[in-house]
């Protein structure tokens, strides 16, 4: 690689600079389309507005009952506010060549649809008052419009290699993560990240992003398949033979990914290149929200 | 080796069809080409083994075209040859000498000749056979070589126009050497002195096979004139069946284009070997006549070319007083009738009303005084050619013509009076004419004692007198001058038209000078003697196939050569020029006659019809590509790669041949539109929607015109100033748009020839000239490059009187969508003035090029497909009010446009009418 002069940084960064504002936009408007509602984090927690009165339970220390609620009946209440602890939440989106596929020019290809994704969820997330940062330690968490952009700017990082793993370190404890990758290279490095993770009571989500042809395996003939990085090869003289194969690995792949996330109380989720974005954006925002529930 | 009507050159290639079968094997186990394909997932596929190890086969259908392919290139280098000559074994060895007549007779089958000499050359060459090739007609001694060599030269060959001299045939035998030889002699079938002892030479050196034409050959005769009708005789050499011919007269029309002027049917009877036809034609038609030619029949023998002799010379007679009432012998003009009629189309009328029909001679009869404009105009005629003859009398003795200083129209000076000798009042006898001296026109007549003359004008001694005097009387004094003018010339016979002062009208003498003088006629051909001495330069010479050249720097004939020696290489048929007159050297002459040879019965004699030979092989070597080239796209559509870009653009690359002549198809069917009915055209910018917009503009001023005047035009037609056609249209509206492109330098030139022939731009900068003409305005600006190239006049504001103010609605301004100021077009010219009592100048003629202006009449015009208009105009029932002016604009223009200043003329009308007297 060429050290940057300043004849070639110049363009290079205003090439740049003009693939950042469509991503945003285009993750402001597949974000616009999910409904926040009211603030809040919708069940009780530690915040000043009121949530709800439940009944004394077993453990509960008499100091949080609900005097004058519990009062006006014969059953002891206890005030429970919303809660509202800002949550850090840290992204990972697969940078490797894998994801730079896609098997029809109709289609966008994978990385350009997590990066939408990732960077759209971090708009909900910084319009509900989240903290949003990258895993690793390049950026970590913050709130704010600015972030956004400072996360898009970051997403468009691209890795020569061909699969990469996720970089888990600077995790917060008992923060969120979504990792976002199709998670084709070798999973123990994912294994050994999500169970550290796990240990510090990271929880999140593994959302798997698929182009259809590798869902389908539409191939048939002598070919050569090659890694988009070009550095793994396999040759075979009927393609068509490989596919029950080919769909059995990967069917076992995303079980095991499946199997990995029920382990450490990560969610999963898969979505192909070919359906919307918004159904995947809003099966993120609902898996977000609903998974950390208590 | 023989297959049926096909033979090989090289059958043992053959045997490499049997290998066939194992190359299908082999072929059959190569398996297709791996494609190279990026997948993510590969790391899923790492370590998965094929189950099935045998490669993938080649499709049988693939494997087929590919054993057609191979098998087509095997066969093909086989060397087929689609009806091959086999001529048994013994002859196929030994030197072949081909022999030609060539002659005029052999170019009525000439290719069917070629066609078989390369044959047979072809055969010989495979044969490996010296051959040699002699044309008789162009005897040269044969050289034996490889007949491919030969063959090279057969295109070559030319028939001469002559026929075989009689010593040809003796010089040719002389030529062939004394080896052994084969002979294929094709004969033009017709008999010549000399031929047999010609054949038992060849014979005597090996066998000797004739090729003739079956269909005897045709000949036409030089044209005969017979009471003003042409009389043409064809002629057959053998009888033949029935058979219908055509004779064509060919002769430049009116507008010098050389076209075929009568034609005459004529029919040989079953059996007949000459037929003869008579073709009437006016004498201006006739004189026309530069060949007759036998249709169809392509050969010099069929062409015969007029020379003079057709011509009937046209004489106009003018005397100096009509005297009708008096005797009609005493008529200065009844003896030239008499003498002249016979042979010569007489004219008779005014002087200035005949030079026109450009006579061939003007008789002037006692005629003096000339005025100064018929003077001018009969030296003109003269000087380009004409004969002046000019007869004394009363008028010319009495007058002062020529009389001190010589008159351009007269040969000599002339004194006063003249003189009367032998008359009641003077002495002495009439005097005889003295022999005519040796250079003179009249040299060699008889010279009758009885005709003398009593009277005459008599020349002025002057140095030039001697040199001009043709005749003259015994005592030496003049009787008849003569001056070269040009390429004219004037002569002065010193005595009257009739008998009054001499008995020369009276003899026969009167006739014969005449028609030395060419005054008669030129028809009687010229005798050897007449000619010798003289050097003839061909104008124009006929080839073997009867067509007609030019005769470049070929030599001068001599004289006496020209009509008797028999026609060669060095005399062609043709049309010669000498002094004064052209003769016609014809390959057939009145007295011709055609006989077929009649050939011993021990000589084979063959026609000229024989199958061709073909060879196959180039066919079969192209199939075997073709077949190559599917099997590529095949092999490509198998592994799926067959339309990536590659593929696809050499698709393109075979249906672009196609597409071409398709373009072309849509060139005429467009041409067929915009002239079926008048065509409002637009240019297209580029913007598709200024393109719409001007579209439905001019579609809306359609339907206004339709409505509203006997204008009619169709739909409108977009023009693409690169590619299409401009002429078709009479007005051409362009709306400007910043950034339209600039045409090309061929577009530009198209619009200035459109400009300059009649065309109509109509530039509209759609910007309401908001800063006044000019670049101000970012279209104005682009308006005043785009049209810097062309060719346009000085521009002016639109006048108040110009003619398109009121070509059909009287108007002042001229809005569009805008009420824009000026609106520009050609200037009238400086010197426009309003004369008194009109109401406007008389400005431009013809149709300015240009309008311009800004108002966007097009979008105030515009109207959708159920006419309802498509863009607001001003407000309310103004604007209503501004959309109706700019349709009579439009009107305004397109009339201007078909009608020119027609309006402008009309004002005249009230004066024509009231100068009527209606």
């Amino acid at each position: 690689m060429n050290a940057p002069s300043p004849n070639t940084l110049r363009p290079r960064a205003e090439a740049e600079a003009a693939r950042l504002p469509p991503l945003l936009a285009r993750a402001e408007l597949l974000a616009r389309t999910v409904l926040l509602g009211e603030h809040g984090r919708r069940r009780a927690g530690a915040g000043d507005d009121f949530w709800q009165y439940r009944p004394v339970q077993p453990g509960d220390s008499r100091r949080m009952i609900d005097w004058r609620r519990s009062g006006r009946s014969d059953v002891q209440f206890v005030k429970q506010r919303e809660w509202q602890i800002a949550q850090s939440v840290m992204l990972w989106v697969d940078p490797a060549a894998s994801m730079r596929f896609t098997s029809d020019k109709s289609l966008p290809d994978k990385a350009d649809r997590a990066r939408l994704l990732a960077l759209a969820m971090a708009l909900l997330l910084v319009r509900g008052g989240e903290r949003v940062g990258l895993t690793g330690t390049a950026l970590p968490p913050r709130r704010g419009q600015a972030q956004v952009t400072r996360l898009a700017e970051a997403l468009l990082h691209e890795s020569d290699e061909d699969y990469a793993s996720p970089e888990m370190s600077g995790l917060i404890p008992h923060g969120r993560a979504l990792l976002i990758s199709d998670f084709m290279g070798d999973l123990s490095p994912l294994r050994g990240a999500l169970t550290a993770a796990a240990d510090r009571g990271v929880r999140g989500l593994l959302y798997q992003v698929l182009d259809p042809a590798e869902e389908a395996f539409p191939y048939t003939g002598r070919t050569i398949f090659e890694s988009v990085g070009g550095t793994l090869a396999h040759e075979t003289l009927k393609a068509g033979d490989l596919r029950a194969r080919y769909l059995e690995r990967l069917a076992q792949r995303k079980d095991e990914l499946a199997t990995l996330c029920t382990a450490t109380g990560w969610r999963y989720g898969c979505h192909h290149t070919g359906e919307s974005a918004q159904s995947a954006l809003l099966w993120l925002h609902g898996a977000m929200a609903g998974g950390s529930g208590a | 080796m023989i297959l049926g009507p096909i033979g090989f050159a090289a059958p043992w290639l053959l045997w490499a069809l049997v290998a066939l079968p194992i190359l299908w094997i082999i072929l059959r186990a190569v398996p297709p080409a791996p494609i190279r394909r990026r997948f993510p997932g590969v790391a899923l596929l790492l370590g998965l083994k094929d189950e099935d190890s045998v490669s993938d086969r080649t499709p049988w259908w693939l494997l087929l075209l590919r054993m057609f392919a191979v098998a087509a290139v095997i066969v093909g280098l086989a060397g087929p040859v689609l009806n091959p000559r086999d001529e048994g074994e013994g002859r196929a060895s030994g030197p072949l000498l081909i022999l030609l007549d060539s002659s005029w007779a052999s170019a009525r089958d000439w290719a069917a000749q070629m066609g078989v000499i390369d044959a047979m050359l072809a055969e010989a060459g495979r044969d490996g056979r010296p051959t040699a090739l002699m044309q008789l007609s162009k005897a040269e001694t044969p050289v034996f070589q490889a007949a491919e060599t030969l063959r090279s030269r057969v295109p070559g060959l030319t028939p001469a126009s002559w026929a075989i001299g009689d010593d040809v045939l003796e010089r040719a035998a002389d030529m062939l050497g004394d080896g052994q030889f084969e002979t294929r002699w094709f004969s033009d079938g017709l008999a010549q002195p000399g031929r047999t002892e010609f054949l038992e030479v060849l014979e005597a050196r090996g066998p000797v096979t004739v090729h003739e034409s079956a269909r005897p050959v045709l000949a036409l005769t030089p044209p005969v004139l017979e009471d003003s009708q042409i009389m043409l005789r064809v002629l057959r050499a053998a009888p033949a069946p029935e058979r219908d011919i055509t004779v064509n007269a060919h002769g430049l029309d009116p507008a010098g284009v050389s076209r075929i002027l009568a034609n005459l049917p004529l029919r040989f009877d079953e059996g007949a070997v000459e037929t003869t036809g008579a073709l009437s034609l006016p004498p201006e038609l006739r004189a026309r006549v530069t060949r007759f030619e036998i249709a169809g029949e392509a050969q010099a023998g069929a062409v015969t070319l007029t020379d003079d002799g057709l011509k009937r010379r046209e004489v106009a007679l003018i005397a100096g007083r009509e005297d009708r009432e008096g005797l009609e012998l005493l008529s200065p003009l009844h003896y030239l009738q008499q003498a002249l009629s016979p042979t010569a189309d007489l004219l008779e009328g005014g002087l200035m009303d005949i030079l026109p029909a450009n006579p061939d001679v003007i008789v002037l009869a006692d005629v003096a005084t000339l005025s100064g404009a018929e003077q001018a105009a009969l030296l003109e005629w003269t000087n380009e050619g004409g004969l002046l003859l000019r007869f004394a009398g009363q008028r010319v003795a009495a007058s002062d013509v020529s009389r001190s200083d010589e008159d351009p129209l007269m040969p000599v000076r002339l004194r006063a009076g003249g003189r009367t000798v032998g008359g009641a009042m003077s002495w002495g006898e009439p005097k005889a004419l003295a022999p005519f001296v040796e250079g003179s026109p009249f040299q060699g007549l008889a010279i009758p004692s009885d005709v003398t003359v009593s009277a005459q004008v008599m020349a002025q001694p002057d140095p030039t007198l001697a040199d001009r005097v043709i005749a003259q009387l015994t005592d030496g004094t003049p009787l008849v001058t003569r001056k070269r003018i040009g390429a004219g010339q004037v002569v002065l016979f010193h005595v009257t038209a009739n008998a009054e002062w001499s008995s020369l009208p009276l003899s026969g003498l009167f006739v014969q000078m005449l028609e030395r003088l060419a005054v008669s006629s030129a028809m009687a051909p010229p005798d050897a003697a007449e000619l010798e001495g003289t050097i003839w330069q061909p104008l124009e010479v006929l080839d073997g196939f009867g067509r007609l050249k030019d005769a470049d720097n070929r030599p001068g004939v001599p004289g006496e050569r020209l009509l008797e020696a028999p026609l060669g290489p060095d005399l062609l048929p043709g049309l010669y020029d000498g002094p004064e007159r052209s003769v016609a050297r014809n390959v057939i002459a009145a007295d011709t006659v055609l006989t077929p040879m009649e050939w011993p019965a021990r000589v084979t004699v063959e026609g000229l019809e024989r199958a061709p030979e073909t060879p196959l092989a180039g066919w079969l070597l192209a199939a075997a590509l073709l077949l190559l080239t599917a099997d590529i796209l095949a092999s490509l559509a198998l592994s799926g790669r067959l339309w990536p870009a590659r593929a696809v653009a050499l698709l393109a690359l075979t249906l672009s041949l196609g597409a071409v002549q398709e373009a072309r198809a849509q060139d005429d069917a467009r041409a067929i539109l915009a002239t079926e009915e008048l065509a409002l055209a637009h240019v297209l910018t580029g913007d598709a929607q200024l393109d719409d917009t001007a579209r439905a503009g001019l579609r809306g001023l359609g339907q206004v015109l339709n409505f509203r005047t006997s204008v009619e035009p169709a739909e409108p037609i977009a023009v693409d100033l690169e590619l299409d056609d401009l002429t078709f249209y009479p007005i051409l509206y362009w709306p400007i748009s910043a950034n339209q492109p600039t045409p090309s330098a061929e577009a530009y030139v198209k619009l200035n020839d459109y400009l300059r022939n009649g065309g109509l731009i109509l530039f509209d900068t759609r910007d309401a000239d908001i800063a006044g003409f000019g670049a101000a305005s970012p279209n104005g600006a682009r308006l005043q490059r785009l049209a810097a190239p062309l060719d346009i006049p000085p521009l002016e504001p639109l006048p108040e009187d110009h003619v398109l103010t009121r070509t059909f609605y009287l108007l002042t301004d001229f809005p569009g969508r805008h009420m824009g100021r000026a609106v520009w077009v050609e200037a009238a010219p400086p010197d426009a003035e309003q004369i008194e009592g009109m109401p406007f100048r008389n400005l431009n003629d013809g149709v300015t090029p240009v309008v311009i202006g800004g108002n966007d009449w097009a979008a105030a015009w515009a109207v959708n497909e159920r006419g309802d208009p498509m863009f607001p105009v001003g407000r309310g029932y103004a604007g209503e009010r501004q959309r109706e002016l700019a349709y009579r604009f439009g009107v305004n223009l397109v009339m201007h446009v078909l009608t020119g200043n027609y309006k402008s003329d009309q004002v005249h009308v009230p004066a024509l009418l009231d100068r009527l007297g209606q």
